[in-house]
Order: C-alpha cells, then structure tokens, then sequence
C-alpha cells in the first residue's frame, strides 16, 4: 500500500512539469514548431475545437482528411452543444475554434469582448430542418406557418382536425429536439417569434437524441417531428417530410431548396476562429484547408454545401483575418 | 517487522511504534478522503443552487411545492414553472418498478449461486455476472427503446403503452442492477460460515431450510448492502432513462401510471447539462439544485437503511 | 437480537425435519424458483450479447483497432478510445486500490467505536449511492476549473476515482468483517500488534473479497459515459504523439458509443456501435479473468 502511494506520487511528480492547462486568459493551447508556414509546409501541434452537435462531424470529416495531409498534427474535437462551445471560446479562452449551428448570440459577443476575444465568423453549410411525420399519416403533405404555430404553439392542439378541417380527427402526437439544443432554438425563431410567441406548448415527447425521434414518429401514426436534415436523409424511407409553405408556397426540403433559400427553415452553419488563432501558421492551414475540402465531405456528413458564392466570401473574410493577424 | 516482545503486561497489543502511527494516520487520511469528496459535493451542489434561488422570481417554497417543471422560460414569464415534484415522483415510480424486477431475479440467483448450484455452475456463472455488470448504460437505453418498448406495446396493446415510457425505463434499470445486487449478495452468503449451515444440515435440515432460514438471515447485513447499493444505483440512472423514459415530466401527479412519459431528476440534468443553455442562467442552475435533492434523498434512504442494518447484523 | 424465538426455530426446524409429501415437493419449488430467477438474469443478458455479437461481429477488423473515427461507417475505428480507457483504467486502479483498502482497513481494524467513526461509514455508504453523473459535476468544478487540470485526462480519471471510491471501500469491508475473528485474536494473542495483524493476517484473508470489489468498481467505471463526458471527454480525438498523456485531452470507448449511436446513419447505430461495445466487454472479460486468477491464488480458506 506504501508502494502504491509512492508510485502514485511518483507519476504525478513526473507529469507535474506538463502541459499548462488553460486560466482565464486566452493562452494558445498546444506547441507549434513551423514558422510562417503555408499550405504544404508540413505542421505539428494540436488544435482545440468545440461547440455544436451538428457541426462536430462535419468539423471531424475535414480532420479526417486533414490527417492524411499533415499527419502530425493533433485536433481535439468535443461537443458540448453550441452554447458550451462559445463558453469556452470566449470565457475560458482554451479552444481556437467554436463550431455553431446559430450566429453567435448578443450576450456571448459581450462575453467575447470582455475577455478581449476577437473572431470570425465562417459560413461552412446550411442544414435544412426537416419536419417528419409517419408514412401512414399520408393527409398532410404540406403545412403553413399557422397551422404549425396550431401544432407547436403554447395552446398545441391533440388532433389533426383542429390543425385543418380538412383533416381526419386523428390524435397528434408531438416529438421534437428538447428545449435546450439549438435546432429547437431556430425552430422557434423561424416559426413562432414573428407571431411574437414566447414559447412552445410544453407537452411534447423531447429528446437530445435525433435518432430517438425518429423512432418516436416511426413508430406513431398521427406522428409530427422535426430534425436536421441529415436524420432525414437516413430515415427517408420511413418517415414522410412534410413541406413547409412560409408565405411563399409549399416548399419540400431539399439540398437545391436550401441552396437557393427557397425552403425557409434552412439554417446556416458556421465555425468561429479566434483571429490571435489565425495569426498561428497551424490554424491558419486548418482554416483554409476546411474551406478547400468542406464541400467535397458535407454531403457524406448528411448537410447541404454551402453555395460557391457563400464559400469564396468566407473564404475571402479568413484570407483578410489571417493576413490581419500576421 | 519482527520484534520480540518485552514481558509481562497483559496480551493486548503494544503500543504502536512510530512507524506504525505513520501508516495509521495514511489510513485514516484515506478514509478522510470520502469526507473530503462529500464536502466538495455539498459545496459544489448547494452552493450553485443557492445562487439559481438569488435570480428573483424562482422561490424554494414554490421549488418544494410547485407541480410543474418548465424552467425553461425567463422566471418573470408566465410559462415559467419550477415544482420539482414531477421529477421526483418521476424517479420514485422508475426505481419502484426497477427494484420489483431486481430484489427478486438479484436475490434469487445470489440465494442459487450460493446454496443450490455445484461448483461448476458457480464458477461459469458468477465471472459472467460480473461481467455483464459493465454493460454500458447506452446500451441498455437503446435495449429498452428498441426491444422492451415494442415488447410491453405488443403485450399491453400499442394504445395503452406510448414510446416513451417509464416501465421500459424502469424494467431495464431492474435488469441493470441484477448483477450487482446478486454479486454482493452472494458473497455475503458465501461468507457465512460452513459450520452454521453444517449445524443445521446435522440437525436434519432440508436445503431449502439452511438457505432460507439459516444462510440468509445470517448473510442479512450483506444482503441488505446490496439492496441499498442496488438501490442507490437504481436512483441515480441516468442514460437509460433518458432515452426511453421520455423528457416530459408528468402533468397529474402523484403519478403511478407506469405506461406513460416521465422526465426523471437525473433526465433533467442530462437534458440542461448537454444543452445550450449558459451557465448562470435558471435552466443550468436548475442541475446543481436538482442534484441537490438527488443528494439529499439518496442520503435519507441510505440513513434508513443503515439503521435497518445495525438492527439485525449478526456477529460471529 | 434473535431473528425468531426458540420455540418459533425449534417448530419450524421440526416442520422441516419431520418428513411430509409436503416438503419434497417445496424443495423442488423453492429449487426451480431460484434456478430460474437466475436462469432469466441470465437470459436477458444472453439475448443482449447475441444481438451485440451478431450486429457488430462483422466489423470487428484490424482496422477498427487501428483507425481514427471516420464520417464513413466502413473506414470508423476506436483506436482513440482504446487508449483513452485503458489509461483511465490505469489511472484509476492505481489510485483506488491504496485509497480504497486503506480506508476500508482504518474502518474495520482501527477506528474507535465513537460517533465520528459512524459519521465516516454513513458517510461512505451515502457516496456509493450518489448518481454518477453528479460525479461528473464535482469533477468539472474541482479537477477542471478549480485545481486547473482542465479537460485532461487526469481529471477524467480523478473523477472516475471519486466514483468507485465508496464502492471499492464497502466492499472491502464486508470481505475484511468476513474474515473469521479467530484469524485476528489468534495474531494478536501471538504478540503482534493490531496493524501487523491487520496488514499480515487479515488482510490477505479478505484479498478475494476486496478483488470482487475492485473488480465491480473497475466494470462500472469502465462503462460510464456520463461522468468523463461532463468532466470534459470529448467526442473526435486524432494524436499519435504520446495519446495516453495524463495532462491531454482524452476520449473513451463509452464516448464512442454514445457518439455513434447519436449520428444519423443506421450502419453507426447498430453495427459500428455494436462492434465498439464488443471491444469494450472483451476488455472487461480479460481484465476480470486476470482478477479471479489473482483471487483464486489468494484463496486459503
């Protein structure tokens, strides 16, 4: 037992002399060893990167390509959702990228400015939400903003009648994103806030887990859900998509109604790099790199490219931050 | 560490030589230790409770006494409620239905495996209990959508059991724990002294005799530390129960319908702790003070039991 | 305190031994009843690992050892996660053994019969029932932001330690108070003092017990996900550089399966996830057939 406490000791001492982990300042995790490089130049070190559920993968698609091209360096990819990212992006100041499934919000600029963090925003896909219902369910095809405000809203009805008379008077049942995860945050933006409406009906079956509402509606007939598109993609042949009529017509989604903004609950995906972060010859690469290769893996990721227009004005912004920073 | 001892004196144990205080301070040091951890719980749990309490509009009387859990919302809006008493009965009906299905299956084999099955069996059957105690909490969440849901709908009817429900939680988590009842248990048994058992099988005993009435009540204070820690373990689940028990908490309580949508203490801090919400804000404080209660009813029932325990604990 | 009167043992005792048509036939019951509360124990778990087996067995290749995580269920391999669950495991071993036995031995052997002794095994006893995702909370306040370690590896292990702590502790201590008085009066009577007796006697006694314990403690800890995940695992880690370092970031085979079993694609879901689930139990059947050969080798009695 003796030895064991020494041994104990031992390794801690010996571990002692590591790495410095992050304190409130915004210290650059990791060690770099190339100077002013650029693409080509072969880099090492590690880069820390956080933030949304739904980016992650695609993040860890161009990690994964990225590895074969600079196999030395480390990325550290986690995903405490896109709130949990940006805390860390601006207060703990211990990762150099946030990935986001929404902008940026009001009070996290704040947060960033005081802790003196600057950043910039990249555009790097769109996810187009997919509202679900049961391959049986086949009377709705198509819905309005009022009648998902009906479905949704504070006073949600029980029944598809009372969503259109046309419908049968079959019971609805509601499987949706829990409260705290951002696809429900931009569901809400898009559908209740113009209505000036807080906040949805509270009755529903949520879960964190899209897979798990997909089998909700799979297995409910009079099912209504929604999801990112890539849970759609998957589930196609046993769920049915619902179009969504914003004022403007029945729109289905789809990766050209994304593309084109036709299908208005498409929302935009980003990444946010710390500008200190591009000044490193390390992020820079990464940066640039993912800009090159996104479109050539988010569509095995499940999410729709982000038009060529969208990615040579983000990748024009990152070229100006990265030169900006030296 | 041989040393002849001096005569005379009576033959209780010298008095420890400094070496041996040196090691009996590292071992109270290393009790200590669970001081510390609780110290740190208590701390970290009430104190960011106690600051979720100082954002006005979220009162402690109406956390104790409110019957709904919506708090989602700013607390100034109407929508906004913070009874925490859904989430506990929530997890009271989920740990009855868990532990119906363990007391009996866990103690059940503990009683087998120690009195009935010949070695062989033992020795295949006990690794594999074990063993099968690590099944990953993920796993078994899905086991229970995926099997138990579909199970209970075909066998009840699909329009009485809905997908999320708190019997295919709660039946899972009985299953979950199974092992870990019966191993202590066994063990518990096994240590009964052969002369007890040999006692009664002179006197005429049947088998079922020695294992019921002799082995068991003399096993009792292990046995029950196995329920309790059974129990504990049964409280606390938290994946399972997230993903097949629904994040919805019940609207009528008391609620004892175990064919419906539950949102436990322990979904809930799943929920807010993997969400968007930031901290400081009422829904991620809200963990640290449903954590609290968690903490504090795991703590009563561990006091109950124990004083349960000390009354039957037989010494040899 | 009797369980029951003399009288109420001495007439049950008869009922027993008094042979009856009655009592062959409550043998067999109580005989089966108990079979097969173990038999359907069993089976469940059975029927789990024959549909793990049979989802993930055909993704079980060098490859999945040795490749990164990959968006492409083909090409998907834990070897970020292996790493990262036998350095917890390590980790934790090495920290809970010394700590948990000491503890359990202060307990048994040495503390006095007072008030703050009870206070300390209430105390205990409550921490084994504490849900582990509380665990998790206390490790992210203390190990990551408080003592600074941030997101590393060490935390993680620390925050699996305080865990399985009280696990290892009581277990402990019902395999020490197994051990025979006898065993100790005899030590003590031939002039040893109470912590050589305690270190020389009882505790080898006890071995087989507190390896059980351990044993448990270590399968539990191996699959936890909630407590590393809110300690700061994370999800996508690539290092080749020293992977195991205790000061880095880290991930585990749960992290995995969660991951896995969250994405859209049913390949992931269902055999990638079953595949790591496999690796994992394999691991957890070779570390616990190296501890019943330990405890077998202890075993005197």
């Amino acid at each position: 037992m003796i030895a064991g406490f020494a041994a104990l000791a031992l390794i801690l001492a010996a571990c002692g002399g590591g790495e410095d982990p992050a304190t409130d300042e915004a210290p650059a995790p990791g060690e770099e060893s190339s100077e002013g490089g650029s693409d080509g130049e072969s880099q090492s070190g590690s880069i820390e990167i956080d933030g949304s559920s739904t980016v992650g993968p695609l993040t860890d698609a161009i990690a994964e390509e990225y590895a074969s091209v600079q196999p030395d360096v480390i990325v550290n990819l986690g995903i405490s959702g896109t709130g949990g990212g940006f805390e860390r992006f601006c207060e703990t100041g211990d990762i150099q990228i946030s990935n986001a499934s929404r902008p940026i919000a009001e009070d996290e600029v704040a947060l960033c400015e005081e802790n003196g963090i600057e950043y910039t925003e990249v555009r790097v896909g769109t996810d187009a939400l997919t509202m679900v219902t049961s391959i049986d369910t086949d009377f709705v095809t198509c819905l309005t903003t009022e009648e998902i405000v009906s479905i949704w809203g504070p006073d949600g009805v029980s029944s598809w009648d009372q969503v259109n008379p046309e419908f049968p008077a079959e019971p609805l049942q509601v499987f949706a994103p829990g409260v705290d995860s951002g696809t429900y945050d931009f569901f809400n933006e898009v559908i209740l806030e113009p209505s000036e409406i807080e906040s949805p009906r509270q009755d529903f079956s949520a879960s964190e887990d899209d897979n798990v509402i997909a089998q909700g509606v799979i297995g409910t007939p009079g099912s209504w859900g929604f999801f990112g598109f890539a849970y759609y993609q998957e589930t196609q042949d046993q769920v049915r998509a619902i179009e969504f009529d914003g004022g403007e017509g029945c729109v289905a989604p789809s990766v050209e109604t994304a593309q084109d903004d036709s299908y208005l609950l498409s929302r935009p995906l980003f990444i946010y790099v710390r500008n200190d972060a591009l000044g490193e010859p390390l992020v820079a690469d990464f940066v640039t790199y993912y800009l090159e290769t996104v479109n050539d893996v988010i569509e095995d990721v499940g999410y729709v490219p982000a038009t060529d227009d969208e990615l040579a004005e983000a990748a024009a912004t990152v070229e100006d931050a990265i030169a900006a920073a030296g | 560490m041989s040393q002849a001892r001096t005569g005379g004196g009576p033959l209780t144990a010298s008095r420890p030589r400094h070496g041996e205080r040196a090691v009996l301070a590292l071992l109270w040091l290393c009790a200590a230790v669970s001081v510390v951890t609780t110290v740190g719980i208590v701390i970290v749990l009430f104190g960011e409770a106690a600051s979720m309490f100082r954002i006005p509009g979220v009162s402690v009387i109406e956390f104790f006494t409110d019957t709904a859990w919506r708090p989602f919302t700013d607390p100034s809006s109407e929508q906004f409620r913070i009874g925490v008493l859904p989430l506990l009965n929530s997890t009271l009906l989920i740990t009855a239905l868990a532990m119906l299905v363990a007391i009996p299956l866990g103690l059940g084999s503990a009683v087998y495996l120690s009195e009935y099955a010949p070695p062989r069996v033992r020795k295949t059957i006990k690794p594999a209990l074990e063993t099968l105690a690590g099944i990953p909490t993920v796993v078994l969440g899905f086991f229970a959508l995926t099997f138990m849901t579909p199970l209970l709908r075909s066998v009840f009817g699909a329009e009485n059991v809905p997908i999320f429900n708190a019997a295919s939680a709660g039946i899972v988590v009985g299953i979950l724990i199974v092992p870990t009842i019966a191993s202590i248990a066994e063990d518990a048994m096994t240590a009964v002294p052969r002369m007890l058992r040999e006692g009664a099988y002179g006197l005429g005993a049947s088998k079922r005799h020695v294992a019921l009435r002799v082995v068991f009540p003399a096993a009792l204070s292990g046995i029950v530390a196995a329920v309790i820690l059974g129990f504990g373990r049964a409280i606390g689940e938290t994946l399972i129960v997230s993903l097949a028990a629904g994040n919805l908490p019940p609207a009528d309580l008391p609620a004892v319908n175990p064919f419906q949508q539950v949102q436990t203490m322990t979904a809930y801090i799943v929920q807010a702790v993997g969400g968007e919400s930031p901290r400081g804000s009422v829904t991620f404080q809200a963990i640290f003070a449903v954590g609290a209660l968690l903490f504090v009813v795991t703590f009563a029932m561990n006091l109950l039991a124990q004083r349960f325990v000390r009354r039957f604990r037989e010494e040899y | 305190m009797a369980i029951s009167s003399p009288a109420k043992l001495s007439r049950q005792a008869n009922d027993d031994l008094r042979s009856s048509p009655g009592r062959t036939a409550k043998e067999s019951a109580t005989h089966a009843v108990l079979l097969v509360s173990t038999a359907i124990a069993i089976a469940v778990l059975v029927v789990l690992a024959v549909d793990i087996l049979s989802d993930g067995a055909g993704r079980l290749n060098l490859d999945f050892f040795t490749s990164y995580v990959s968006r492409f269920p083909e090409e998907t391999g834990i070897r970020a996660g292996i790493t990262g669950t036998l350095s917890l495991m390590v980790l934790v071993a090495i920290t809970t053994f010394p700590l948990g036995v000491g503890a359990a031995l202060y307990l048994e052997e040495f503390a006095p019969r007072n008030r703050f002794t009870r206070l300390l095994e209430v105390n205990i006893n409550n921490l084994a029932g504490v849900p582990s995702v509380i665990y998790g909370l206390l490790g992210l306040s203390v190990f990551v932001y408080v003592i600074g370690f941030g997101r590393a590896l060490i935390s993680g292990g620390l925050t699996l330690t305080l865990l399985v702590l009280p696990i290892v502790i009581v277990s402990a201590r019902e395999a020490l108070r197994s051990v025979p008085r006898e065993i100790r009066a005899g030590g003590l009577a031939l002039g040893a003092t109470p912590l050589q007796v305690a270190a020389r006697q009882t505790l080898p006694a006890a071995m087989p017990g507190v390896l059980t314990g351990m044993i448990l403690s270590l399968s539990r800890a191996i699959g936890e996900t909630a407590p590393i995940l809110v300690a700061g695992a994370i999800a996508f880690r690539r290092a080749d550089n020293e992977p195991w370092h205790p000061f880095e970031a880290f991930t585990a085979i749960p992290i995995h399966i969660f991951d896995f079993v969250k994405r859209p694609q049913a390949e992931f879901q269902v055999e990638v996830a079953a595949a790591a689930i496999i690796v994992l139990m394999v691991l957890l059947l070779v570390m616990n057939s190296a501890a019943i050969v330990l405890r077998n080798r202890y075993s005197r009695i």
